[in-house]
């Protein structure tokens, strides 16, 4: 049995003259969820979010809204709220007339209008602004209003470009929670763009991962960053370091010959001090401390290689802490190989039971 | 240090501007005025109440009000397109519009001459039509708006240009129509520029004299503006009479200098709030 979606797209591709904007997307929401579109910039998120909110037109393919192919319904029809990057507040009303901009437009009845807009300015948490112009509101008091005006009409669907990206990294951590905390409470079916591999992490329940204009990935947060299935996204999610000689690893020699390319995340590592009980002695590297950052729970510490590769690892705030310049044993767990198509994880084979296998 | 240095030139700078502003500019001023009050208010009166004074003054007026109101529409309607589509030709069209810019308006003048002239091919249809337009005030008119036209949609085009598409998106979005997204979003954000644009027009309009000449035929109490008819004036050695319209006119050169500088003001101010 097909499942049910509640946002489709279906095979869109779209140019801007000769560039190839998006190539062959294709994916689906179910109602209710809060998906993050994530991807470097210039991706074609914001052009994937314009396309299903009708303000741009695909060359080819459908968009599928609750059943319902919109490809020829206009932009003001299809019922979106569209929280843009920047806002796009209008400058010249205040903070009230923004928010019953959308329903005065759909002859909502004045009393309703007042109703509907003071319920959103609660919600949003800037009762007793509705005087003020956008110029004289904070990044973050902007970015509510924006988020009241988009939902006040209703929609059913909710689409957000990048709406912490002009907000400053303090009132940002703040501001995410509270968004993600409004959409469940409002229940609304929502997708916001972000480059920002956190952000995406911690906020959605499912990602979508862009990358030139083609779809690369998509799942929930812990299954890409786990698993990521290709290269573009081992390499783009995590805190990845690249290894240039797999080999030097001891324990994963048997592999070798399968693994082209392969990157390793501070939380495959493990890192001994000279005296510390090592548990698999026979498959451990050495490296010497080149940096150190205290990061609160942990300490990140820069390793370097015999080979001069730089790792990143981490040690919990609790152990003994490394200077820098001391030697120490490195184990790897795990390492994330790729080829040209595809990821795979690749277990030392300390862990892999008695038959190694590679993936 | 450097400021104390530059002191002496400073002044010399100043002192040089203010006093070629003073032979250049209010010199004539005075010189006008006074010559217009020379012989008595009775006399300034006469000169402005004659007949052919108070058609010339109308047909300025006239002139004048129809370019305002069809540069206006046009430049709206320009800007707009301009800044909003995207459509082949839009280069070609945008330098068009500042074409009166460079033209000289004598060229102008004689570009309608030929296009509606004895001479045009057009002229058998506009005659049948009984509509005349070279040393006729429709000819005024044209000429009017042919040199004004840049005007208003040049000053409006930087600004939506800076607008941006955005809030219109938004308001789109929202299931706006263009008429309320023009009025509504569009519209507070060239206010100024564009009240602004239409006293530029209007000044530029009233003293229009080159284009205007060419097409006018100088029919007294016909086809004579106010510049028409003050040169028709002085060339008549009644110095009088011509700086006595002449001073209408720099009456409503200084209003319209103060009205400019109020716009601008505002202007800023909104865009600051
Ligand atoms: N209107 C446009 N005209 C031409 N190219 C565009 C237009 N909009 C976007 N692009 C191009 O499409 C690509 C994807 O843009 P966009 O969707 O804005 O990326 P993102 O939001 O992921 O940063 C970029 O290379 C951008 O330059
Ligand atoms: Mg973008």
């Amino acid at each position: 049995m097909e499942q049910q979606y509640y946002v489709e797209m279906r095979d869109i591709n779209k140019q801007f003259g000769d560039f190839q904007a998006l190539e062959q997307i294709n994916f689906g929401i179910e109602k209710g969820k809060l998906i993050g579109l994530l991807g470097p910039s210039g991706s074609g998120k914001t052009t994937i979010l314009r396309i299903l909110a009708g303000l741009e037109t695909a060359e080819t393919g459908d968009i599928i809204i609750n059943g319902q192919v919109v490809n020829d319904i206009p932009a003001s029809q299809r019922g979106i709220g569209f929280v843009f990057q920047n806002y796009a507040l209008f400058r010249y009303m205040t903070v009230f007339e923004n928010v019953a901009f959308g329903l005065r437009v759909q002859k909502w009845p004045k009393s309703r209008v007042k109703e509907r807009v003071n319920e959103m300015l609660r919600l949003v948490g800037l009762e007793g602004l509705e005087k003020r112009y956008p110029s004289q509101l904070s990044g973050g008091q902007r970015q509510r209003v924006a988020f009241a005006r988009a939902l006040a009409p209703e929609p059913q669907l909710l689409l957000l470009d990048e709406p912490f990206a002009a907000i400053d990294a303090k009132v940002r951590q703040e501001l995410r929670r509270w968004l993600k905390g409004m959409i469940s409470t409002v229940g609304i079916t929502s997708i916001f763009v972000t480059h920002d591999q956190e952000e995406a992490i911690e906020v959605a329940d499912e990602i979508i991962i862009t990358n030139q204009g083609r779809i690369e990935q998509i799942g929930k947060p812990v299954d890409i960053y786990r698993n990521p299935t290709t290269p573009f996204v081992a390499r783009f999610i995590g805190d990845s370091a690249e290894l240039e000689n797999v080999h030097l690893f001891p324990g994963f020699e048997y592999a070798a010959d399968q693994i082209k390319h392969a990157i390793i995340r501070p939380e495959y590592l493990t890192v001994y001090k000279k005296g510390e009980p090592v548990e698999y002695p026979n498959s451990v590297e050495p490296g010497v401390v080149v940096q150190s950052a205290f990061r609160g729970t942990v300490t990140e510490y820069q390793i370097r290689l015999s080979d001069g590769t730089i790792l990143t690892a981490n040690r919990l705030v609790d152990t003994a802490p490394l200077a820098e310049g001391e030697q120490v044993q490195i184990f790897a767990r795990r390492l994330l190989a790729f080829d040209e198509e595809r990821a795979f994880p690749v277990e030392n084979i300390c862990l892999a039971g008695v038959r190694p296998y590679v993936i | 240090m450097k400021q104390k240095q530059s002191g002496p030139l400073k002044w010399v700078l100043i002192g040089g501007s203010a006093f070629f502003l003073f032979v250049m500019l209010i010199l004539p001023l005075i010189y006008v005025l006074s010559t217009a009050f020379r012989e008595g208010i009775q006399v300034y009166i006469e000169s402005v109440t004659d007949e052919y004074a108070v058609k010339a003054i109308l047909l300025t007026i006239r002139a004048t009000v129809s370019a305002v109101v069809i540069n206006t529409l046009f430049g709206v309607f320009a800007a707009w397109c301009i800044t909003r589509f995207q459509f082949r030709g839009k280069k070609i069209i945008s330098t068009l519009i500042d074409l009166p810019l460079t033209v000289s308006p004598i060229i102008a003048g004689l570009i309608y001459v030929l296009t509606f002239g004895r001479q045009s091919a057009l002229y058998p249809y506009l005659q049948k039509l009984g509509i005349s337009i070279i040393y006729a005030v429709p000819g005024i008119v044209l000429a009017t708006i042919f040199v004004t036209f840049p005007f208003i949609s040049r000053e409006i085009i930087p600004v939506l240009t800076a607008a941006g598409t955005d809030e219109e998106e938004a308001a789109a979005l929202m299931g706006a129509n263009g008429w309320t997204i023009f009025w509504r979003v569009t519209f507070p954000h060239i206010k100024w520029v564009l009240l602004y644009g239409v006293v530029l027009c209007t000044a530029r309009a009233m003293g229009e004299f080159g284009a205007v000449s060419v097409l006018s035929g100088h029919l007294r109490g016909k086809t004579n503006t106010m510049p028409l008819y003050i040169e028709l004036l002085y060339q008549g050695y009644d110095y009088t009479g011509a700086f006595a319209i002449s001073s209408i006119l720099v009456v409503m050169a200084i209003v319209i200098l103060i009205l400019r500088s109020v716009l601008e003001y505002l202007g800023k101010k909104d865009r600051e709030a």
